[in-house]
């Protein structure tokens, strides 16, 4: 270690929420004009760790040195007093305000001079490298242009130690580069930055330092020009994992699902898919790719009944030949006519699970109208519980246990489990792997594997490239709400589908 | 830079994971000591009364007599009944404010039948007429916000506020059309000689009736909550109308049954009040009860066990009050006030049930 005075030195830091450690002695240094990688799976307390840097959360024990002076954090405001600023995962911007507005919110900075703020918030955004209208309302704004405003708030309080929580996770590869292109700038100019990742490749394109943390503990610190993905890895779980995942032969694939010419318009009357055609077949697994927006959710929405639609026609075509119009039938109509869809959707607690329920009320979602009389039955759905909770060693307290307590990996099990204990014979999965760690990404994979293997014709939205060409054996593509491209899974490349997602063009 | 930030201690808010129920009861029954201890405090300040008398006239409101025992469990039954009714909507998150107008056009329709059939028709038919269209007058009163809403997504508490208005001026109408006698503006009590329309009462507990049936819709709506497939839907559509569509739960359906329930409940009690103890109709005769019951079952969670307790609270409270400003020579404000500080206890408390306060030290 150089003779250097750290920006920030945390030492020794624990917190425990309850009976949880979520940080055990944490020890990590960050320095003037570098780029920190805080890697490691969910729940290895990255975040926590942070917030106790932005003064959200206050440690148990430790000490934290902000330039070599022991500081006592106890607020958001004495964390940007010294200079610390965190951009979260979740942004916390008045949707209604313009950008200058939310940027000096709250800051007493004696005259409310609104045009004196826009000039130097184009400063900054000149001095780096953003593209901002500081007269831009949120609510007009994309992912990435809120999560701009949310930077340059920083910056405009004069933070110097920028903390960054997943930022790339909302982002397309495009926007990500624009991103860390920022980030080298803030870095040129002595800033200290750190990033809150799972996503290896990024910790290597970006940083010059990672720090690995696993179930609260301090693993490691790594030169990042002399590390690779297999050592990080290796890091971050604890041990070895094969990072290939497996895709065995499809089976007597035939059409399952038939959509010819699907239109769909959102509640405002924008059009979210055009024209969209394609089937999914039984025993295969059909990826689906696209940035995030390219009307994924509506798509599958549209499957489960949950989406109206404008014109097309959804065909299900059973064991037996038999067609059944899906278009205009809710849920409710769609299970009636023997159609065993089931589906994961992208928001697990907003719309596949009940955050304050319980597991075996959350079980009980699938099957309550089963059985007859006014009363529902428990044991059932108990024992379903029970049994997702052995097989897919789901870390809870107890079945009596509110699912929002759970992780979001242990979330997503209850949620797959589910779906997949009611025997569909079509699987609709949205981002199934968001925010899981690695060991949970591929329990969900070998999950979807042996449903395509009992011959369900399953469907994977993805983000994550690499793992849809490696699990999918087709790839659809959507851009813009349109078939830009459907690809050979054991065929395609990263470039082809990259391509395809960002221009209708690569099609023709 | 300011000085807290300068030492490692102070005071913390920590959001509390769980709570035992024992614990919960035992912050609630310490909030209620306060209360009592307030509530003397300020009596004596302001009277100079002796406070171990003001709180033994607190206690004779309710226990003094039997017959204030019995008045006590009566409007304990009327506002438990409310209550409950108020429950799966607001489990739901159907925040129906309007108990009040559902009552009264419980009252209305009751009182309707006693004038109208009473004498031409056999008593038990009178009153089983009275008691079918008292149930299904509240239920219409809480059907329509239920349709609007589950139709244009129309907002439920100003409709339901609104609807309690047109309740009582309906009933102000009716009042005035059987006027008895003519120039009064009362309608007095009805069927007086003759009792037609009348529930029975048993033994000599004039009361008794509304208390049982109040225990038996307690159970009966404990059950539909907890256990019957409607009360889970409701509970899912409350959680998140989202999570009901995915599954689907018809959530319009959901809604509108729901509302015809709790308005039913409603329009029973006004049938009660009307055919069981006051044998009269008054604009009136809900009394507020029906914005009372929102705070009875919220403060017991919506669970019906739970709003005996917290109506008993409510009801032996303002009994209380009332008691003191009476035997003290003092004005109805000050029985307000006294239920005022009460209240400003039993759910000021509910901050320690949801947070506790840490004290930090830093280890230096």
């Amino acid at each position: 270690m150089d003779n250097k005075q750290p920006a920030v030195s945390m030492r020794g830091i624990t917190k425990t929420f309850g009976k949880v450690v979520a940080n055990d002695h944490v020890s990590i240094d960050i320095y003037k004009g570098e780029i920190l990688s805080l890697l490691g799976e969910n729940g290895s307390g990255k975040t926590t760790l942070m917030n106790m840097l932005s003064g959200i959360y206050y440690p148990d024990s430790g000490h934290i040195y902000i330039n070599g002076r022991e500081e006592f954090i106890h607020s958001p405001k004495d964390a940007l007093d010294l200079g610390i600023g965190m951009v979260h995962q979740h942004f916390k911007l008045v949707d209604v305000m313009t950008a200058t507005e939310n940027i000096i919110l709250g800051l007493n900075e004696g005259k409310f001079d609104l045009k004196a703020a826009s000039k130097r918030i184009s400063e900054i955004c000149d001095r780096y490298g953003f593209e901002l209208d500081p007269n831009q309302k949120i609510y007009d704004m994309s992912v990435s242009q809120k999560q701009t405003v949310e930077i340059v708030k920083m910056l405009y309080r004069k933070a110097d130690i920028l903390i960054l929580d997943e930022p790339t996770a909302v982002l397309t590869p495009q926007e990500t580069e624009r991103l860390f292109d920022v980030l080298r700038n803030m870095k040129k100019d002595g800033k200290a930055i750190i990033i809150i990742t799972h996503k290896l490749n990024e910790v290597l394109e970006i940083s010059d330092w990672v720090d690995i943390l696993n179930k609260g503990k301090f693993i490691g610190n790594l030169k990042t020009s002399e590390t690779n993905t297999q050592e990080m890895t290796d890091m971050m779980v604890g041990h070895a994992v094969k990072l290939d995942i497996e895709r065995p032969e499809p089976k007597d694939a035939k059409p399952r699902i038939i959509v010819k010419g699907l239109t769909v318009s959102s509640a405002d009357g924008i059009r979210k898919l055009d024209d969209v055609s394609f089937d999914i077949r039984s025993g295969e697994i059909l990826g689906i790719a696209g940035i995030s927006g390219s009307g994924q959710r509506e798509l599958l929405e549209a499957i489960a009944g949950l989406q109206k639609i404008d014109t097309g026609e959804i065909t299900y075509i059973d064991d037996s030949g038999k067609k059944s119009n899906l278009v205009g039938e809710d849920p409710e109509a769609i299970a009636e006519m023997g159609v065993a869809l089931s589906f994961v959707p992208e928001d697990r607690l907003g719309m596949g699970l009940v955050g304050n329920m319980d597991l075996t009320d959350n079980m009980m979602l699938r099957s309550f109208r089963k059985g007859k009389g006014p009363f529902t039955d428990r044991k059932i759905p108990q024992n379903l519980a029970k049994e997702v909770v052995e097989e897919l060693s789901v870390d809870t307290p107890g079945l009596s246990t509110p699912v929002r307590r759970l992780s979001g990996g242990n979330v997503q099990k209850v949620l797959v489990g589910r779906e997949i204990a009611s025997n569909p014979t079509v699987l609709l999965t949205a981002y199934a792997v968001r925010g899981l760690d690695i060991n949970s990404s591929y329990v969900i994979y070998d999950l979807m594997n042996r449903q395509k293997e009992k011959g369900v014709a399953v469907v994977y939205v993805g983000e994550d490239l690499d793992v849809l060409l490696e699990l999918a054996d087709r790839i659809l593509v959507l851009c813009g709400g349109k078939v830009s491209g459907i690809l050979d899974g054991r065929t395609a490349n990263k470039n082809e589908v990259g391509l395809l997602m960002t221009s209708l063009g690569g099609a023709s | 830079m300011k000085n807290k930030t300068k030492n490692g201690t102070g005071l913390h808010i920590v959001k509390r994971a769980s709570i035992s129920w024992y614990k919960a009861m035992g912050i609630r029954a310490i909030a209620l000591v306060c209360a009592i201890l307030v509530c003397a405090i300020v009596t004596w300040a302001l009277t100079r009364e002796s406070p171990l008398e003001v709180m033994a006239t607190i206690f004779g409101g309710s226990f003094a007599s039997q017959r204030r025992f019995w008045v006590m469990m009566q409007d304990l039954s009327v506002l438990l009944l409310i209550s409950l009714a108020m429950a799966p909507a607001f489990r739901m998150k159907f925040w129906n404010i309007g108990g009040e107008g559902q009552v009264m056009i419980g009252c209305l329709a009751t009182a309707a039948c006693m004038i109208t059939l009473g004498n031409r028709l056999p008593n038990g038919l009178v009153i089983l007429l009275s008691l079918i269209s008292a149930v299904i007058a509240g239920g219409i009163w809480g059907l329509i916000p239920a349709v609007c809403k589950a139709k244009w997504n129309t907002n439920e508490t100003l409709f339901t506020l609104m609807m309690n208005y047109v309740a009582i001026q309906l009933c102000a109408y009716f009042i005035i059309l059987w006027e008895k006698p003519k120039g009064s503006g009362k309608v007095g009590i009805i069927n007086q000689s003759s009792h037609a329309g009348w529930l029975p009462v048993i033994g000599r507990y004039k009361y008794l009736l509304t208390v049982i049936v109040a225990a038996a819709v307690t159970i009966f709506i404990f059950c539909y909550m907890k256990y019957s497939k409607h009360g889970y839907e409701l509970a899912v559509v409350g959680e998140s109308q989202n999570t009901a569509r995915y599954v689907g739960i018809r959530v319009g359906r959901v809604i509108v049954r729901t509302m015809l329930l709790s308005g039913a409940v409603c329009g029973l009690t006004g049938f009660m009040l009307v055919a069981g103890s006051d044998h009269t109709i008054t604009t009136t005769l809900a009394n507020g009860r029906g914005f009372t019951a929102v705070l009875v079952a919220w403060m017991a969670k919506f669970n019906p066990f739970g709003m005996i307790f917290t109506s008993f609270l409510i009801t032996f409270m303002s009994k209380g009050a009332g008691e003191v400003a009476t035997n003290f020579n003092l004005n109805e404000s000050f029985s307000d006030i006294l239920t005022s500080i009460i209240i400003f206890f039993l759910i000021g408390c509910e901050f320690f049930i949801q947070y506790r306060i840490v004290r930090k030290k830093e280890a230096k």
